[in-house]
């Protein structure tokens, strides 16, 4: 008896929790959202959505509302694909101080702005491993530079702009000893420094130069991003670990009920850095750009960088106390209003703009950091939203006065109103947003209508592909009062920070192709009559061009092992999209496209005798498959005389061939 | 002998105008489409020159064997312009003459001229469509790329429109204004 009971009441309970289902995710779709992203075959998206590639290294491009994947631009990784990191012209652009580094960890994107709007002309790029910043041409989609940071290490409050794009800015992370000093680890406090350091950007070239650095008390220096209008002259870090632990983190950089928001009046720290203020302290980094007439990376090797110490600045520095190790620190479009976000707090809180100033005009101090005056909490906050979520990491905003937040532990974007601070809205996110990103969501000007949700965890939203699987963003329609969600798409890498903005502002502008009269490349054959071999040495330069359907030349003898041979091939097409591919078989050394117009080298260096065919590798034309040639390589020493040519009638060879 | 009527000087001078516009239009234009060209490629020609997409269009024509097209190897370029001009010099004489005689003569004249060009026209077009290079990677039994000299034609996987453009029309016109104007001075001369 007791026994059937128990059986009926364990019937019962599994009963009831098959009745009591728990939420699942396909509830969250609405009707109507499939006629929200359908972008009709041969139609195009509204917007271009940049997407940081994360542990990829690279900067992916998608269309909104679609979520079709456009391109993916090759920034801070080899891409053996076309070549980027291989060829001769671009090797260089992967160039440090610690040598060659063909991989990073792209986390953040800024397009360029003037007057606070988006003006379509770059796009930047941080690495957080070795700190670097990347300029991205919005005509050509391509890397067109890259600038490493000394005195750093995670390079992760970066690249943020100024509102006319005056400075991109780059933040240590792992706080580290200025110029590599060897110290002991457990000499933090005394030795580790974190640099904000400010790089200049030219208004008509876009090129990058760092202007100045201030050296702050070691911590890590989180996320940032720049003040507007009124707080036009300020820029604002978020902190954590200002406890200042060399060990365990987790525990020990938890310790503080608040961290900072470090305030800089980077006009201040301009003019100190004119008046002399700074100290030119040695530092190796180097400077990457991609001559876009030679079609060659002239890379730099910068000695010394102006390190600014607070100590020798007042009023350049402010620090606001922020709750719980703060991540997202974001500007709302008028510039009034800061937000941070505490990783490990149960509430938001906003800071006014106006308030910190009136706080620092009475110095309403409540101590200092190593010098820095620390403003007091309520002095500068204009209030806190309540119990709006777990884990707040960042947030974006619509026009309409409304800012959305992304909550990592609840799984959730919330959007809540800035002025009352009161939460308007909840939306799970499948699973554990990161970052989200509103087009122009940090700028004066919001476009809205959208808001992506870039998750962390994938698990089940598609089709399973072993352990390691594709990231998930999400797209919500953010046009009413409620958040609907539209769309789930994949992402290459993991997106952390993204930009979109209007395709309409630059797709127009997009280069078709090259033009080759513009080419300025050393070793350009400007058609076929113009291709050549020159030996120097045991360095074999080959001036070869590309065209529907054939290689000029397309035989080549009198080549030995262990020769350096450049293959300079340029596309003679003057024509949009007739790129050609370039491989030769056993090439360790990757492979070209070249687009046309465009003259690109690979280097190979046979150690082995024997035929080695090469072709086109981008299907070009009908007779693609017939666009190939042979390389002869011989032994070394052997008595092979150089020859060359595309169907040239050769006596010689024919005899040879007759034997 | 008859005299010029005051509007038969106005369609005189009308005339010449037009012709002289060859200068400032083109007077034809090829129009290719295929499914690789969504923007479709186009060919202008001029009384001396050919403008467009030409490179493009010589590139895609060795496939088939066709003669690259190079403004140089045409000596319509030369004759045309110094043809019209000496015709448009010869309507001052027709003014200044000022009989109905010259009118007529002025616009035979320009008829053999008309004929003269579409005739040399088509056997470009002939010699351009059929005429090709037998070690041509593709060849399609039977097929011929004559564009047509007037109207649409469709050819393995493109499709061409050949019709005048603002020149060619002015032409027309001109042709029609001479015809309009003999019609016009011969019934005058019936009525004094």
């Amino acid at each position: 008896m007791k026994r059937l009971s128990f059986l009926l009441i364990s019937c019962a309970v599994l009963g009831s929790m098959q009745s009591c289902k728990m939420k699942n995710t396909e509830s969250a779709v609405s009707g109507d959202a499939a006629s929200k992203v359908y972008v009709a075959p041969g139609k195009y998206d509204e917007f271009y959505n940049f997407v940081s590639g994360g542990f990829n290294g690279q900067v992916t491009v998608y269309g909104l509302p679609s979520g079709r994947l456009l391109k993916m631009i090759p920034v801070f990784s080899l891409n053996p694909e076309n070549g980027y990191g291989y060829s001769e012209e671009t090797k260089d652009m992967l160039k440090t101080t610690a040598g060659y580094v063909p991989w990073d960890d792209q986390h953040h994107l800024e397009l360029s702005q003037t007057n606070g709007e988006h003006d379509g002309r770059w796009l930047f790029a941080n690495a957080n491993n070795t700190p670097r910043i990347a300029r991205i041409d919005l005509t050509t989609f391509k890397t067109m530079e890259i600038l490493e940071i000394p005195n750093s290490a995670g390079n992760h409050s970066s690249p943020f702009i100024t509102e006319n794009t005056e400075y991109v800015v780059a933040g240590t992370r792992f706080a580290v000893p200025m110029g590599n000093e060897d110290v002991p680890i457990n000499s933090f406090k005394q030795n580790f420094k974190s640099t904000a350091t400010f790089v200049s950007v030219d208004k008509n070239t876009g090129n990058m130069d760092i202007a100045f650095q201030i050296m702050l008390p070691g911590m890590n220096l989180d996320l940032s991003h720049a003040g507007k209008g009124p707080s036009h002259d300020w820029f604002f870090f978020s902190t954590y670990n200002t406890e200042q632990a060399n060990t365990l983190l987790e525990v020990n950089a938890s310790q503080k009920d608040k961290d900072f928001i470090v305030a800089v009046n980077w006009k201040k720290a301009e003019e100190y850095a004119h008046a002399g203020k700074g100290k030119k302290m040695p530092a190796g980094y180097i400077h990457n750009t991609f001559d876009e007439h030679t079609q060659n990376t002239i890379s730099t090797l910068q000695k010394d960088v102006l390190v600014l110490d607070p100590k020798d600045c007042p009023d350049m520095l402010y620090m606001i106390p922020c709750p719980k190790s703060p991540h997202g620190c974001d500007i709302d479009p008028t510039g009034e209003y800061i937000v941070g976000s505490g990783k490990l707090a149960a509430l938001i809180p906003v800071f006014s703009f106006t308030k910190l100033q009136t706080a620092i005009q009475n110095k309403k101090y409540e101590g200092d950091y190593y010098g820095i005056p620390v403003v007091k909490y309520e002095e500068a906050l204009y209030g806190e939203v309540k119990k709006p979520g777990l884990g707040p990491l960042h947030t974006e905003f619509d026009a309409e006065g409304n800012a959305y937040t992304s909550f990592f532990i609840s799984s959730e974007v919330v959007k809540w109103n800035i002025k009352d601070l009161k939460v308007i809205d909840r939306s799970p996110t499948f699973y554990s947003v990161g970052h989200l990103m509103v087009p122009g969501g940090d700028t004066k000007k919001p476009y809205g209508k959208y808001l992506v949700a870039y998750n962390k965890i994938t698990k089940d939203r598609f089709l399973p592909t072993g352990p390691e699987l594709a990231q998930s963003a999400q797209l919500y329609s953010i046009e009413g009062e409620k958040l609907k969600l539209l769309l789930d798409f994949p992402t290459f890498g993991e997106p952390h920070y993204a930009q979109a903005l209007p395709a309409a502002k630059i797709k127009d502008k997009s280069t078709k192709f090259y033009d080759i009269m513009q080419n300025k490349h050393p070793f350009i054959s400007l058609g076929e009559k113009n291709t050549k071999v020159i030996r120097q040495g045991n360095r074999v330069d080959i001036y070869m061009t590309a065209i529907r359907s054939h290689l000029t030349p397309d035989n080549i003898e009198g080549v030995f092992v262990g020769d350096e041979i450049y293959f300079h091939v340029t596309n003679l097409e003057q024509d949009w999209d007739v790129p050609h591919g370039f491989a030769i078989k056993n090439n360790p050394n990757a492979e070209l496209l070249i687009m046309p117009g465009e003259t690109s080298t690979l280097k190979f260096v046979p150690d082995k005798q024997g035929i080695y065919p090469f072709y086109c590798t981008d299907f070009c034309s009908a007779l693609h498959q017939e666009m190939q040639g042979y390389l002869r390589v011989s032994a070394k020493g052997s008595n092979v005389p150089l020859k060359f040519g595309t169907n040239a009638t050769d006596t010689a060879s024919t005899l040879t061939a007759q034997k | 002998m008859k005299k010029l009527t005051a509007l038969g000087k106005v369609n005189i001078i009308l005339v010449m105008l037009f012709l002289a516009s060859l200068w400032v239009f083109p007077m034809w234009q090829i129009d290719l489409r295929a499914p690789q060209y969504p923007g479709g490629l186009s060919m202008k020609i001029w009384i001396n020159n050919i403008t467009g997409d030409v490179d493009i269009i010589n590139g895609l024509n060795h496939y088939i064997g066709m003669k690259t097209i190079h403004k140089q190897d045409f000596r319509e370029f030369v004759y045309l312009p110094v043809a019209i001009l000496s015709f448009i010099g010869l309507g001052v004489v027709v003014l200044l003459l000022n009989r109905k005689i010259a009118y007529y003569l002025w616009t035979i004249l320009f008829l053999i001229l008309g004929l003269l060009s579409f005739y040399d026209f088509y056997k470009w077009e002939y010699d351009y469509g059929h005429n090709l290079d037998p070690n041509a990677p593709i060849k399609v039994p039977g097929m011929a790329y004559q564009p047509p000299l007037l109207g649409y034609k469709k050819m393995l996987n493109f499709e061409a429109l050949s019709q005048p453009h603002i020149g060619g029309w002015c032409f027309i016109l001109a042709g029609v204004l001479l015809l309009a104007g003999c019609y016009y001075q011969s019934r005058k001369s019936i009525r004094p």
